[in-house]
């Protein structure tokens, strides 16, 4: 990819982004101009905003990636992001609304009246956070290794720094039109260069894919390999390689790679004539994939899958606080249609690009960068000054896509640190509180890498879905919800399902069943965190809170009428 | 790769738990500063009474907030250790809220006698007859709660041998918890207090306003009669807002409105002398705050910025988000004020001729956030003011009304 392109691409999303926020801030009216009060936020443009925020480096680079590493059951993922509105619009967005919460701390407090169990929520909003943020900024990273050249860690250093920067200067002033601008520019970088790409395609008169064989390379191709990697080889296969291959040093010589398991050294150049099948890597040497397909007891990783997207969504600590702009319950409740709509039209481009990837870059199944499919692609297809435009589109899309998701996180995060964790800081000190919200999953990112980025978000969805879904829906539609039930819920079933996703990124277990219960821990952890809420509850059936009925009336009546 | 893995999960450990645990102590070192510690340094008899006056600090919170079944058996849990009783129950008139200890199968019993302790006003013994042969609950005390003179409630303390130690000091406890529960009612009293202030401020604005704003739509009515009509609608729309009844609580937006109301009144009657910007966040139209905490500081504004100079007067109003608060800062360029005579004027000591605007929104400002949310006020002679108030976008209890 050419780097000068590329970075003018992010130069350009980032100047964008500051000048949006800037601009409206100076949005300002004269009393001549009337009714400036009523101009609160329209369900439309929350909706956009609320997209902005919620459309991360996962789905923008991971989706693709995945589906290029391990075909269509990945598509489960955009389905579950998605669906995971229609779970908050049926159930949660404008009871949430009402009960005035900003955020999910202030929603245990406000309908069970304890401050014990808004710390937990605290603690738990953190992690799920911190979990999330961890891989925006490897995105973030990767984008900028391809753009430069950059040591990977670099990337997240830099976004981090971003994001600090305009907090502390106090440039997320106007959020909600930075976040809805991101929208449409994320939309934008992938389909303006989809249209491209599907002709070049249909000029190239390729196959489709086929999503049950092994990927081939489709033309001859050069592959180089930075990282030392073990692959087997299915059919015998004639390549001409500069490098080390099985510890034989050589220079551009011409060998038969046989059938079996190959050693291929560090910086290592490959070239495979075209219809070569792609060597696949093991796991131990690449990308450890969480994926369903990838591992065995595929049935199960995807009903965990399934589980955490469809429930955790309604307890991303980002996604919840753009609620409160939402005049009232009905607002909220428009916004979340809209919301739909506009993630639905997102995701329908992610199986065109996972195709096109397929086909023409399958060589990075090979050197485990999967999730750059999507920026790769425009270089690949069409080349020349139109491919490095295109690239530069795409990797500012990428730009604005870890930049917005991350602001968003650090911005909620930072208010629950400073709110409920580290309260001695003083409430004027908000701002000091987005340093450790930011530096502490820049410096895990730094340790753990390895894992990809859509694999990555999916924890952080079933922590949220096995702690905050039951609190959520058992606060909002049971009245017999009572304090020590609910922490006990959000400790076993948060706990538990935080343990597991935590044991999984550290890379601490083997392979096996045991590795795919802690990898997809939602399956086990959400019925344990609803039971533990439930049966608790019941246990402690004096300590319902007096003012549940009051609140309970106030969640569920349109506003006006309490 | 193994060895960047073991550190991944030490850096990972050491810093989630390093967090966790210093904000739970940070958190904690506010609380546990204000109460005594119980095991401090001193004799045993000094240690006995850090421990009696550790125990009552404990059980006081709970009673602040009045008898109920909650409150009770919290209070209950802290004050029988320091009776050193069997079991010990917290009534009201009519009947057992709370019951710790053993025993609780004499609950109905104690309930029966509620009634002649509450007509005495005194404190009673009472035998138990009991079936069960281990019942520890032979022996009961039953003394009164008084609150102004009226027996609101009854302790009852109860052990299964000499009652003579165990009513002195029931006795001593009772008059204790009558002690928190007569707060209660000073408590409520403030409030009180500050819900009559929120009503003589209605009233306040109202008057002077009135006129004002009459006359000046008396002058549009030959020359301009469609701004006559426009002008008499908001005033309707605006006093309509004022004057509602019930609610404590409004949203910034309906505050915000009302105000553009007010001002365009105001511009009736001082045409191009004033300029008035306001530029407002979106995102913090939805925050709830006290009514009308907001209309007062304008007014203030008014009153400075252009009644008292004769130049042209200038008012912004900000409202920016702030993470979990919103800021709204009001502004003008008036003529100021002497700070002495404003700590004054928040203090309520500046005479009475001053208006309570400005130390009412203040005092329920803090009130209902809490101290750090009273109004920041910069200013000085003749260099104008500006006002800003931090509003927190949650608080449990604020309710739209």
């Amino acid at each position: 990819m050419n780097q000068t392109y590329g970075m003018a691409g992010v130069s350009v999303v980032v100047l964008a982004t500051a000048l949006v926020g800037a601009l409206g801030l100076r949005i300002s009216r004269t009393t001549s101009d009337f009714y400036v009060a009523s101009r609160t936020v329209a369900p439309r443009l929350n909706a956009f905003a609320v997209s902005g925020e919620y459309l991360s480096a996962a789905s923008f680079l991971g989706i693709a990636g995945l589906l290029l590493a391990q075909g269509v059951d990945m598509l489960w993922f955009p389905i579950g992001y998605t669906a995971g509105f229609l779970v908050l619009l049926a159930f949660v967005a404008a009871p949430l609304r009402r009960s005035g919460a900003y955020t999910l701390p202030d929603f245990a407090e406000a309908r069970l009246e304890s401050r014990a169990v808004r710390r937990i929520a605290g603690v738990l909003v953190v992690g799920v956070g911190w979990l999330y943020l961890l891989p925006q900024l490897r995105g973030a990273g990767l984008t900028l290794r391809l753009l430069t050249g950059a040591p990977g860690w670099l990337g997240g250093l830099v976004v981090a720094l971003v994001v600090t920067a305009a907090v502390a200067a106090g440039g997320m002033r106007s959020i909600t039109f930075v976040q809805a601008f991101q929208y449409w520019l994320k939309l934008t970088a992938l389909l303006v260069p989809v249209v491209f790409l599907l002709a070049a395609w249909h000029a190239d008169r390729a196959p489709l894919p086929a999503w049950d064989e092994r990927p081939v390379f489709h033309r001859s191709t050069e592959v180089r390999v930075d990282r030392p990697v073990n692959v087997t080889v299915r059919e015998a296969v004639r390549v001409t390689a500069t490098g080390s291959i099985d510890g034989h040093p050589l220079r551009g010589a011409v060998l038969t790679l046989t059938e079996g398991r190959h050693h291929i050294g560090a910086h290592t150049g490959l070239r495979f004539p075209p219809g070569a099948q792609v060597p696949l890597p093991d796991r131990a040497t690449g990308s450890a994939s969480l994926a369903p397909s990838g591992t065995e007891h595929g049935l199960y990783a995807t009903y965990g899958l399934i589980l955490a997207t469809f429930l955790g969504t309604m307890g991303l600590p980002h996604v919840v606080v753009r609620f409160y702009t939402n005049p009232d319950g009905r607002a909220a409740r428009r916004t979340t249609v809209i919301v739909l709509g506009l993630l639905g039209a997102f995701y329908l481009l992610m199986p065109l690009y996972g195709s096109l990837a397929r086909l023409y870059a399958p060589d990075l199944l090979l050197t485990g960068d999967t999730d750059a499919a999507v920026l790769v692609l425009p270089q690949r297809l069409i080349g020349g000054v139109g491919g490095d435009l295109l690239g530069a589109l795409v990797a500012g899309g990428a730009c604005a896509a870890f930049l917005s998701t991350a602001s968003g996180l650090t911005m909620s995060v930072a208010g629950v640190l400073a709110q409920d964790v580290l309260p001695a800081l003083g409430l004027r000190h908000f701002r000091l509180a987005v340093v450790p919200a930011i530096a502490v999953p820049t410096a895990a990112g730094t340790v753990v890498g390895g894992l990809p980025v859509a694999d990555a978000v999916g924890l952080a969805f079933a922590v949220s879905a096995s702690s905050f879904c039951p609190l959520l829906i058992l606060g909002i539609w049971w009245r017999g919800l009572t304090p020590p039930g609910a922490i006990a819920g959000l400790l076993l079933g948060g706990g538990s399902a935080l343990t597991a996703v935590t044991t999984t990124i550290t890379g601490t277990t083997r392979p096996g069943w045991s590795h795919t219960l802690l990898a997809w821990p939602a399956v086990w952890s959400v019925p344990v965190g609803f039971a533990a809420m439930f049966l608790v509850s019941l246990a402690t059936r004096h300590r319902v809170p007096a003012g549940t009925a009051a609140t309970m009336a106030r969640l569920h009546l349109p506003e006006g009428r309490v | 790769m193994a060895d960047l893995s073991v550190l991944g999960v030490l850096l990972l450990a050491v810093a989630g738990l390093g967090l966790f645990v210093l904000g739970a102590a940070l958190g904690h070192v506010a609380l546990r500063r204000q109460q005594a510690n119980p095991a401090g340094p001193g004799t045993p008899v000094e240690q006995a009474t850090f421990h009696t006056l550790h125990t009552a600090s404990l059980a006081a919170p709970p009673l602040r907030a009045g008898l109920t079944p909650d409150t009770a058996r919290k209070a209950a849990r802290r004050l029988r250790p320091l009776l050193g009783s069997g079991a010990l129950a917290l009534a009201d008139e009519e009947a057992v809220l709370a019951w710790d200890g053993v025993g609780e199968h004499h609950r109905a019993q104690v309930t029966e006698r509620l009634a002649a302790v509450v007509r005495a006003g005194r404190t009673q013994r009472v035998e138990l007859d009991c079936a069960h042969a281990g019942c520890a609950v032979r022996q009961g005390v039953l003394a009164p709660l008084t609150v102004d003179g009226r027996v609101t409630g009854v302790l009852a303390a109860f052990g299964d041998g000499d009652s003579g130690g165990l009513r002195r000091a029931a006795e001593e406890v009772a008059r204790w918890v009558s002690v928190q529960l007569e707060l209660v009612d000073l408590d409520r009293a403030r409030s009180s207090v500050i819900e009559a202030e929120i009503r003589a401020l209605r009233a306040q604005i109202s008057p002077h306003f009135i006129y004002n704003s009459l006359a000046s739509i008396a002058s549009f009515v030959r020359t301009d009669p469609e701004r006559a009509r426009e002008l008499l609608l908001e005033f309707a729309d605006f006093t309509r807002y004022s004057f509602r009844r019930g609610g404590d609580f409004t949203t910034l937006a309906e505050e915000l409105r009302s105000i553009e109301q007010y001002l365009e009144l105001a511009r009736a009657r001082f045409g191009r002398r004033l300029e008035v910007t306001l530029r407002i966040a979106p995102e913090v139209l939805p925050v709830t705050l006290p009514f009308l905490c907001l209309q007062p500081l304008v007014e203030n504004a008014l009153k400075h910025g252009l009644e008292e100079s004769a130049e042209r007067g200038r008012i912004t109003i900000v409202a920016e988000d702030e993470g979990t608060e919103a800021r709204v800062v009001i502004e003008d360029n008036g003529v100021g004020m002497e700070p002495d005579r404003l700590r004054a004027l928040l203090r309520g000591t500046a005479g009475p001729d001053t208006g309570i605007g400005l130390s009412n929104v203040d005092r329920r400002l803090r009130q209902v956030y809490g101290d750090p949310y009273g109004l920041v006020i910069e200013t000085g002679v003749g260099a104008g003011t500006k006002i800003t108030v931090r509003v927190p976008k949650f608080r449990p209890g604020s309710r739209q009304g």
